[in-house]
């Protein structure tokens, strides 16, 4: 790649999605890592029930991210065919696993704040 | 584990914190430097991949340069996705896109053919007679697919009778789709055909190939099927490390390579192809037929004395350097993409590379300075080896493998990620690069 800079990276990415979608999910992530955040500064500890069904939900979210990448570029497991593609496929469940399970989390704070004598 | 009275922050005074911070990260970006002024008349023929993006480069460089486009084409045609929809992968509607779409405001497009070039009085004519004068001309129009170099065969055959040909636009893409999906229910004989000349992705008539034996072996028919790849060179590929892997995989998939031989003519009724071959006449029965016609420069170019005298005499490509792609004899004159005159670089990967040279030649001669950038040859293509797997070769005019990832995607390898980046990545690369943003 030339000149593979941020600016090239974002008008990549709002070439694949289009400019709205892109920055629709762009603000999307972001209000949820900042509710994530907020959640967590809030509360000032992890609610390990809360944290339990974040985890649950992991591998739903990596087989949906998986599912997603595969689907949209016609291709299948099969077709994994070195290091670098087995790092891409473990990186798309994870980032799937990952994303899932703050979004379960702040879901879960912010409809059931924990109460001020719940222990943590 | 708390601290007995922590700093409290609510949901409002945090948001506000946020969004104090993404405005400080916003307003930081780079600033964007001031164009350089300047009054030069800039001409380009040709409003595809290259002329296109050096249009939006140089407007963002310069400050009050008039910078004309000349270019009859209406639709701007994403050529890397014809591959794609002769092989049932995407809609015709893929690859196509307005001309108008992607030029920035300020630049005036005259939607006429380029009639002829006078280098000398710096001069170009369009079919109605107007007359522009330049200081700096690029000739960027593509090239000429010559279909009736091929005795028996019209575009409008395309589709029927087992006769694909995808270069010729969405339209015969998706065409050959049609007879390819015949040949892929019912098996025979399939040929794959390259021209003689020099072509624009010498690898697409290799991923057809690739492509179609897949289509065969996942409808259960590549058994009923026999396939022939047959080029007038004596090798599968320019570069010869990429040759020999393609040579290798043709082994593996069961695909027949036959050398030395150029598409002389079909009959298309009878289903039979004639190849001129160094021991004569050769002829071949088919039940389907990929055909690649020669390729050229436009007339307009091969009329205007700019092309090479002693090179590709019977091709025309323009005589220009291979690094700075300058005309070597009038020097206020570039060529870019397709129409260059230099052993590689008929990719669109390749113009992405070409034209931040030419912006970089002009930009230099505008403001008296000497210009830095060269290229390499550097051509890229993602070759499809299956449907959902890829190999990413790139390489420069020295026939090196120029890996971007190397270490991480190897160029000779199949690979999902390679393909990832041909169906996802690449156009928006593309589009980018139309925009000057890439």
């Amino acid at each position: 790649m030339k000149d593979m800079t941020f600016e090239t990276l974002i008008a990549v990415f709002e070439e694949i999605f289009g400019r709205g979608l892109f920055w629709a999910m762009v603000v999307v992530a972001a209000l949820v890592t900042l509710a994530y955040a907020f959640v967590l500064i809030r509360d000032r500890s992890v609610s390990w029930r809360k944290f339990l069904w974040a985890q649950v939900s992991m591998p739903v979210g990596a087989v949906l991210a998986v599912w997603f990448v595969m689907t949209m570029t016609h291709s299948g497991i099969s077709d994994i065919g070195g290091a670098v593609d087995l790092i891409v496929f473990l990186g798309v469940a994870t980032m799937g696993a990952i994303g899932m399970a703050i979004l379960v989390y702040t879901l879960e704070s912010l409809v059931k704040p924990p109460r001020e004598d719940t222990h943590s | 584990m708390n601290s007995p009275n922590p700093p409290t922050i609510g949901r409002r005074g945090f948001l506000g914190l946020a969004a104090g911070a993404t405005a400080l990260a916003a307003t930081s970006s780079a600033v964007q430097a001031a164009g350089l002024k300047t009054n030069a008349k800039i001409v380009i023929i040709g409003a595809g991949a290259g002329g296109t993006a050096l249009a939006n480069r140089l407007m963002d460089r310069l400050e009050g340069a008039q910078i004309t486009l000349i270019d009859p084409r209406k639709e701007h045609l994403y050529q890397p996705g014809l591959t794609l929809v002769a092989a049932g992968l995407k809609p015709a509607d893929y690859v196509l896109s307005a001309t108008t779409d992607w030029l920035p405001k300020g630049v005036a497009l005259i939607q006429e053919k380029a009639a002829a070039i006078d280098p000398v009085a710096k001069t170009v004519a369009t079919e109605s007679g107007q007359t522009l004068s330049y200081d700096f001309l690029v000739v960027a129009p593509g090239l000429v697919l010559d279909h009736d170099a091929i005795d028996g065969f019209s575009l409008d055959m395309v589709g029927n009778n087992g006769i694909g040909a995808l270069y010729a636009g969405p339209q015969y893409a998706a065409a050959t789709w049609k007879a390819a999906s015949k040949f892929i229910e019912e098996g025979g004989h399939g040929v794959f055909t390259r021209p003689a000349t020099e072509m624009k992705c010498a690898g697409a008539p290799l991923k057809h190939t690739f492509l179609i034996d897949d289509r065969l072996r996942r409808a259960g028919t590549r058994g009923k099927a026999e396939i022939s790849y047959v080029a007038p060179q004596t090798s599968l590929f320019g570069v010869p490390i990429v040759s020999e892997k393609v040579r290798m995989l043709f082994g593996d998939r069961g695909i027949d390579p036959i050398y030395c031989q150029t598409v002389k003519s079909i009959d298309a009724g009878a289903k039979r192809v004639t190849f001129a071959s160094p021991d004569g006449d050769q002829e071949m029965d088919y039940d389907y037929i990929h055909l690649i016609p020669p390729q050229r420069a436009p007339e307009v170019i091969r009329q205007s004395g700019l092309s090479w005298a002693d090179k590709w005499t019977d091709q025309g490509w323009v005589e220009c350097d291979m690094s700075t792609l300058q005309h070597l004899r009038y020097p206020e004159v570039w060529a870019l993409g397709d129409v260059a005159g230099v052993p590689k670089g008929k990719t669109a990967a390749s113009v992405k590379w070409q034209v931040p040279v030419v912006e970089d030649q002009i930009v230099s001669a505008i403001a008296g300075k000497s210009p830095s950038e060269t290229y390499n040859g550097y051509t890229s293509c993602p070759m499809i080896t299956k449907i959902g797997r890829a190999m990413l070769v790139e390489f420069d005019y020295q026939n090196n493998l120029t890996p971007s990832f190397p270490g991480i995607i190897p160029p000779l390898e199949e690979l999902w990620i390679s393909w990832l980046m041909k169906e996802v990545a690449l156009k928006a690369t593309y589009n980018a690069m139309l925009r000057g943003k890439a």
